[in-house]
C-alpha cells in the first residue's frame, strides 16, 4: 500500500473540510472496498478521512405512516438509514425487520459476517460496484440519497460502472425510502466472491407502482427492467415473470457466465424475488 | 507516523506506526502476536479475523488507525489464562477441527463470534447456520466437516462453561 495520511472526522462538515484541504483525499467508511483496493495499489489517496466513527451518520429510523397499532409492512413507513450504518446493523434492526424485511435479508447476505460488521450502506452506494446488492434495492425502492450538498434520486444517482452522480468531495449522509407493500430480492451469489452474479430486486409501492432493478448483469451497471415492471404491475407473481422475454442485449459476459446465461438468470431471480 | 493506542488482549498497548499500517501488521509485526494469520490479498480467507470491540473483523482489511482506542481480542487472548484453552479451542482439538492449522485462528475467532451473536439473539446455531456463517473463512485442508463439528461442540461447551 502506498503511503497515506489518516484523519478521523468528527462530523460530516469536518470531513468535508478535511477532504477539501487534501490533495487527493478519499472518504474511508468501512474500508471493505477501499482498503483491498489500496492494498492492490489500484488506489493511492493522499489522505483518508474516516467517517466510520461519526455517530450522526449512523443509525436507522423507521417512521410508520399510521401512528396507531403495531408496525406492519403493509401499512407503509418512511425509512432512513445513516450512511455509516453497517450491513450487520441493517440486517439486525428489529423495526426494519417489521417494516421492510427484504432490506434486512439483503444486508444479511452481503459478503460474510466480518465484512458485514464493517462495510456500510454509504460505502456500497458510493462505490456502485456493478455486482453490489444495495444499488438494486435503492433503485427498485425509488430511494433518495442525501449528501452534504443535496438530495439525489436513485434513478439519477447510479450512472454506470463504479460511477455515480457524486461530485468530488461530496459525502453521502443518509439514504431514505418508503417501505414497499411488496418487495423481494433474488440473488445468485458468485460462489467465490459472494457478490451477485445476478440480483433482482422487485418492489411494489403502497400506491401500486412496481419497480424492478437488476444488479450483477448490466454492461453499464445496475438498471431497471421495463418488461418485468410491466408484467409484475398487472400481476405480481412468478407466472407473470414467465411471460417476459429477457434480452441478452447490454448484459455482461465474463468468466462467470455469458450474457445469455445472465439473461436467463434474471428471469429465475425475478421469480425468486416475487415468490419470497 | 502516528501513535496508535488500543487495548489488545486486556493490555493497553501503544505504537508509533505509519498511517498505512494495517491492523494485522500492527498485531503481527509491532506487537509480535503472530497467532493472527494472513492467508490472502483479497479479503476473502478469514485467517486474519480478530474481535474489535466484540465483533469479528478482518484485520487485513482495516487500518490500525481505525482501531485507535478499540478493544481488540486475538486468538492469543481468548483463553482465560496462559495455561488454559478456550472451550472453542478445546473443541477444535477434540474434534480434529484442523490439519495444517493455518486457518484455525481465524476459524476460532469467527466461531466464538457466531456463537456469542446467536446466543445474544436467542437463535439456534444449526449446522446449516454454521456453514453459512463460515462464508468468509477458507480452509484448504479439512473439507470443513470437522470444523463444523468442532463449532457445534464448542458452542455447547461455551454454553455449559
Ligand atoms: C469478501 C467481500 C465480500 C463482499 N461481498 C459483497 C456482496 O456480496 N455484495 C455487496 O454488495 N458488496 C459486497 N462487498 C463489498 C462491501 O459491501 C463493502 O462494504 C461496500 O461495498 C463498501 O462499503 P465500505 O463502508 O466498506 O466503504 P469503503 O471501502 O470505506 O469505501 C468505498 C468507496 O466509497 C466511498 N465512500 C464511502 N462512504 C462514503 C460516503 N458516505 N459518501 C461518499 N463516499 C463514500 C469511499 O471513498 C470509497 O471510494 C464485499 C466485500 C468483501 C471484502
Ligand atoms: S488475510 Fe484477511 S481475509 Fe485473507
Ligand atoms: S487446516 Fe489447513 S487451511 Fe484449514
Amino acid at each position: 500500500m502506498y503511503t497515506t495520511k489518516y484523519h478521523k472526522a468528527s462530523d460530516a462538515a469536518n470531513a468535508a473540510s478535511l477532504l477539501s484541504g487534501a490533495q487527493d483525499g478519499k472518504i474511508l467508511a468501512g474500508g471493505q472496498t477501499l482498503v483491498p483496493t489500496m492494498k492492490q495499489r489500484l488506489a493511492a489517496p493522499s489522505d483518508l478521512v474516516d467517517i466510520s466513527g461519526i455517530d450522526a451518520l449512523r443509525g436507522i429510523t423507521v417512521t410508520a405512516r399510521k401512528k396507531l397499532g403495531v408496525l406492519k409492512a403493509k401499512d407503509g413507513a418512511t425509512i432512513t438509514i445513516g450512511a455509516a450504518t453497517t450491513h450487520a446493523e441493517v440486517a439486525g434492526n428489529a423495526d426494519l425487520a417489521k417494516a421492510c424485511p427484504v432490506i434486512c435479508g439483503l444486508a444479511g447476505e452481503i459478503g460474510d459476517p466480518a465484512v458485514r460488521h464493517r462495510g456500510t450502506i454509504g460505502g456500497s452506494v458510493a462505490n456502485n460496484d456493478p455486482a453490489a446488492d444495495y444499488p438494486a434495492a435503492l433503485m427498485a425502492l425509488g430511494a433518495t440519497i442525501t449528501t452534504n450538498q443535496r438530495s439525489i434520486s436513485a434513478d439519477d444517482f447510479f450512472t454506470g460502472l463504479f460511477a455515480t452522480a457524486l461530485n468530488d468531495g461530496e459525502i453521502i449522509t443518509e439514504i431514505s425510502f418508503q417501505a414497499p407493500a411488496e418487495g423481494g430480492y433474488g440473488k445468485f451469489p458468485s460462489p467465490a466472491s459472494r457478490y451477485a452474479m445476478v440480483g433482482v430486486f422487485a418492489a411494489k409501492s403502497i400506491d401500486g407502482d412496481v419497480r424492478v432493478a437488476v444488479t450483477g448483469a448490466g454492461d453499464d451497471g445496475v438498471f431497471r427492467h421495463a418488461g418485468l415492471e410491466a408484467a409484475l404491475a398487472s400481476n405480481w407473481s412468478a407466472d407473470a415473470v414467465s411471460g417476459v422475454d429477457v434480452s441478452a442485449d447490454g448484459l455482461m459476459s465474463d468468466i462467470h457466465g455469458n450474457a445469455a446465461y445472465r439473461a436467463n438468470l434474471i428471469g429465475v431471480m425475478a421469480k425468486k424475488a416475487v415468490s419470497a | 507516523m502516528t501513535k496508535i493506542a488500543m487495548n489488545v488482549n486486556g493490555k493497553a498497548v501503544s505504537r508509533e506506526v505509519p498511517d498505512n499500517t494495517l491492523l494485522v501488521e500492527y498485531i503481527r509485526e509491532h506487537l509480535r502476536l503472530t497467532g493472527t494469520h494472513v492467508g490472502c490479498d483479497t479479503s476473502q480467507c478469514g485467517a486474519c479475523v480478530v474481535h474489535v470491540d466484540g465483533k469479528a473483523m478482518k484485520s487485513c482489511t482495516m487500518l490500525a488507525a481505525a482501531a485507535e482506542g478499540a478493544t481488540v481480542t486475538t486468538v492469543e487472548g481468548l483463553a482465560a489464562s496462559k495455561d488454559e484453552l478456550h472451550p472453542m479451542q478445546i473443541a477444535f482439538k477434540d474434534n480434529h477441527g484442523l490439519q495444517c492449522g493455518f486457518c484455525t485462528p481465524g476459524m476460532i475467532m469467527s466461531a466464538t463470534d457466531m456463537v456469542e451473536r446467536y446466543q445474544a439473539e436467542g437463535k439456534e446455531l444449526t449446522e446449516e447456520a454454521i456453514r453459512h456463517e463460515l462464508e468468509g473463512n477458507i480452509c484448504r485442508c479439512t473439507g470443513y466437516h470437522n470444523i463444523v463439528k468442532s463449532i457445534q461442540d464448542g458452542a455447547s461447551k461455551m454454553t455449559n462453561a
